[in-house]
């Protein structure tokens, strides 16, 4: 039993961190570093550099463009880009789309779209939340009725995260009303997000900010081919690409990037007399927090190690306590960072900040985005399954309660 | 990163999780404790048999070659049985002092004999006023009659009154909680001088108040280098903490089994409880808890054997804030999931709760680990 990485994971980390440092330009780094959201074009520069490293496609097949990466491989590269920090690869491009292609596309399917994923040439988006369907997946009603080569859809989405910077969407749809089980009626569409009928409209999150979207499907036509997989077989590609590949579901890169910003704010500013980094207290939720992150990061090396050695392709359960403890884990980070803060955690005032002086007031940057931040990531209890329904698999599929 | 056991060690440890569920089992457990040193002589017995007693040892001296992660084996089954031999005190306490600070003549003389079952160790270092400060020894030792004069007390020594030698810390040189000055020593449980008030600790297992009076030691039962011994002492505590979060982790997994097989038999408003979800969630936190707790316990196990002494105190600290507030946490639940059934002595999760109490509060509790980490916050 050994928990250390090999001396080719030390070098492989090496070398990843080298190549962030030398390539993440010098603009990105800086927002970054405040804790500013990446732009789009900010997710778009830095996947297509590394892109042209080859690394960007990082669980994708060789032939496809993929680096060929162990699981260890990409879990050092996930956290390493978190934490630097970089903008991530595009989620619904990189860990959703892309497998899910490979899986089941047909191959002009393949050729059409993997490779324009991987370059981020088209921004994907996930069209699979409802209204009312939100934990209860299943129950989507989102319509596509065939008529000839093309289908209809009709209906809404929700929490969609990105729409608005979208050109593409994949979207589960009802292609069978009348199923016998709810899951048998559904099938999984590539919709170009240009086709007439289709309306964005933003859904303003509680940091001010505009990730979110809802996505209105008015008559919108959707030729046969842009279906994945069969007819109302949707289902299965949908379970398949949740639960493929939850090495970055514990976002510990993240976790550990909130938790440098916080102890930067901490030598920077005063409590009782004294930087706050010396306050006991604050040391002690220090010290916790880089508890429960050696923890996590090692439970992450089991369930990965785990999983490389697995066959049969289906996801560990034990990825929920990763979702979970990960989530739990970086709201805690978020929340450390935002009472560094202090009160400089409650202004909104970007705008007014880069008019009252000459020059930047960084600290005050930082704190504004570490309220964001901590705003914003109330949610990662809730995105890619609540950590209540975590618990539900976990019920399940591990205790078989 | 490798997870994977060698042959050697799954056969370890299925000999072992073999033994405990043949024998080990609660009602044969009430009956140990019934014995007159609150353990089994025949289990001890059996463990030497195994060659469970020399585990850590060198084949040279009748051992089994292994270390931490074999230790970690054997000590997680006697977990999940709540085994009350002396083993910890024995093997992992004593034995490592001895192996790591002893003399190519002390090993040769005392390993085998305690991997054959015919010799038991207790760590006499602990006293009443050093909480969980390691170098506040304030037993002294002075020449004298041509070797070593100890005086003091050693207070809550794991098993010390059925151990047949003690490694006993004193205070050479130096002020009262000075690192450097101090010394470990052999000592006979029957020599001339020493006492031993025995007693129950809450988790049933059995320690001693030991006094020291005017105690002679010969210079050939001085361990190591004498009034350098800070580090081996340092050492023992740490390969205890791991061996203890092993046993954490075997507790802890058989809390959890228990209580969701209650929640899967105890009915309620016509149904088992465990079909309500309040009872399914906090079954799965128990479990969240649990495998943190495991990943704790394996970070103590491999970072005994590192090389550098600050990260090895790092990562044990880590782990025993880590492991101790998982089994705190699995062990409340397991009791609330049972109700009041759980709190009674004669069913057997109470005792696993005790169990993990007296782990946590072993060696420095969560606030001692964590107040040491938030010191090296930079």
């Amino acid at each position: 039993m050994d928990l250390r990485f090999t001396p080719e994971e030390l070098a492989f980390r090496d070398e990843v961190r080298a190549f962030i440092r030398d390539n993440l330009p010098a603009d990105i780094r800086e927002r970054m570093r405040l804790g500013y959201s990446p732009r789009k074009q900010d997710v778009i520069a830095w996947q297509r550099i590394l892109n042209r490293k080859g690394w960007a496609a990082l669980s994708w097949p060789k032939e496809w463009g993929g680096p060929g990466w162990s699981a260890v491989q990409r879990m050092i590269f996930i956290e390493e880009n978190q934490a630097a920090p970089a903008p991530e690869l595009l989620s619904f491009n990189i860990t959703m789309l892309g497998p899910v292609l490979i899986q089941f596309g047909t191959e002009e399917q393949k050729r059409r779209f993997l490779p324009r994923a991987a370059n981020l040439d088209d921004w994907w988006c996930q069209g699979f939340s409802e209204p009312g369907a939100g934990s209860d997946l299943a129950s989507l009603k989102t319509a596509a009725r065939r008529e000839g080569d093309h289908y209809v859809v009709n209906g809404s989405k929700i929490w969609t995260s990105t729409a608005h910077n979208a050109d593409w969407c994949f979207v589960l749809v009802r292609t069978n009303p009348n199923a016998a089980k709810r899951q048998e009626g559904i099938s999984f569409l590539l919709v170009d997000m240009k086709t007439p009928g289709i309306t964005v409209r933003p859904i303003i999150s509680i940091d001010g900010a505009h990730h979110l979207n809802e996505v209105f499907f008015d008559d919108v036509k959707v030729p046969v081919e842009m279906r994945i997989h069969e007819e109302n077989r949707g289902w299965d590609v949908a379970k398949f690409l949740l639960g493929n590949e939850r090495t970055g579901i514990a976002r510990l890169g993240k976790s550990r990037e909130r938790v440098a910003a916080a102890k930067e704010a901490a030598r920077a500013v005063r409590f009782n007399g004294k930087p706050l980094i010396e306050d006991p207290t604050f040391r002690q939720r220090v010290a916790q927090l880089e508890v429960d992150m050696k923890a996590l990061q090692i439970t992450q090396y089991r369930v990965v190690s785990a999983g490389a050695k697995k066959s049969d392709g289906r996801p560990d359960p034990l990825s929920s306590v990763l979702k979970v403890k990960g989530t739990e884990l970086l709201q805690s980070t978020t929340e450390l960072a935002m009472d560094a803060a202090g009160p400089l955690a409650m202004p909104i005032w970007a705008q007014e900040l880069a008019e009252m002086a000459n020059e930047p007031d960084m600290l005050a940057e930082a704190a504004e985005q570490a309220a964001g931040n901590y705003l914003f990531l109330r949610a990662a209890s809730i995105y890619g399954g609540t950590n209540e329904i975590q618990k539900n698999i976990l019920s399940k599929a591990v205790l078989r309660l | 990163m490798d997870f994977d056991l060698s042959d050697d060690q799954r056969l370890l440890a299925d000999s072992v999780t073999r033994l405990m569920a043949d024998r080990y089992g609660f009602e044969a457990r009430k009956a140990f404790l019934k014995q007159p040193d609150g353990w089994s002589t025949e289990m001890w017995g059996r463990y030497a048999e195994l060659g469970l007693l020399g585990v850590p040892f060198a084949e040279e001296h009748g051992g089994f070659g292994g270390g931490a992660v074999e230790v970690m084996l054997v000590m997680q089954e006697l977990g999940r049985a709540l085994a009350l031999e002396p083993y910890l005190a024995t093997v992992v306490l004593g034995g490592t002092a001895v192996r790591l600070g002893g003399s190519a003549a002390q090993q040769a003389a005392i390993l085998p004999a305690v991997a054959e079952g015919t010799l038991k160790l207790a760590f006499a270092h602990g006293e009443r006023d050093a909480r969980y400060d390691l170098s506040d020894v304030q037993t002294t030792a002075k020449r004298g009659n041509g070797g070593w004069v100890l005086d003091g007390a050693k207070s809550v020594v794991f098993h010390g009154d059925s151990a047949d030698k003690l490694v006993v810390s004193a205070r050479i040189k130096g002020a009262r909680d000075d690192p450097d000055g101090i010394g470990l020593f052999l000592v006979d449980a029957g020599a001339q001088g020493l006492a031993r008030r025995g007693y129950t600790l809450r988790d049933e297992t059995r320690a001693a108040e030991v006094s020291l009076t005017h105690v002679a030691v010969a210079d050939g039962d001085v361990l190591g280098e004498a009034g350098a011994a800070f580090p081996v002492i340092e050492r023992v505590v740490e390969t205890g903490i791991a061996a203890m979060g092993a046993e954490a982790v075997g507790a802890m997994e058989t809390m959890q089994s228990m209580t969701l097989e209650y929640s899967r038999t105890r009915e309620q408003f016509g149904k088992p409880i465990g079909s309500n979800q309040v009872v399914q969630h906090r079954l799965s936190e128990m479990l969240m808890a649990l495998e943190q707790g495991r990943s704790m316990a394996m970070l103590a196990t491999v970072s005994v054997e590192d090389a550098d002494p600050a990260e090895r105190a790092r990562n044990i600290s880590m782990a025993k804030v880590g492991y101790g507030q998982s089994a705190r946490f699995v062990s409340q639940q397991a009791i609330q999931m049972h109700g009041g059934i759980g709190m009674t002595e004669e069913y057997a999760v109470g005792h696993y709760f005790r169990r993990a109490m007296v782990i946590e509060h072993t060696f420095g509790d969560t606030a001692f680990h964590l107040a040491r980490l938030a010191a090296q916050v930079e």
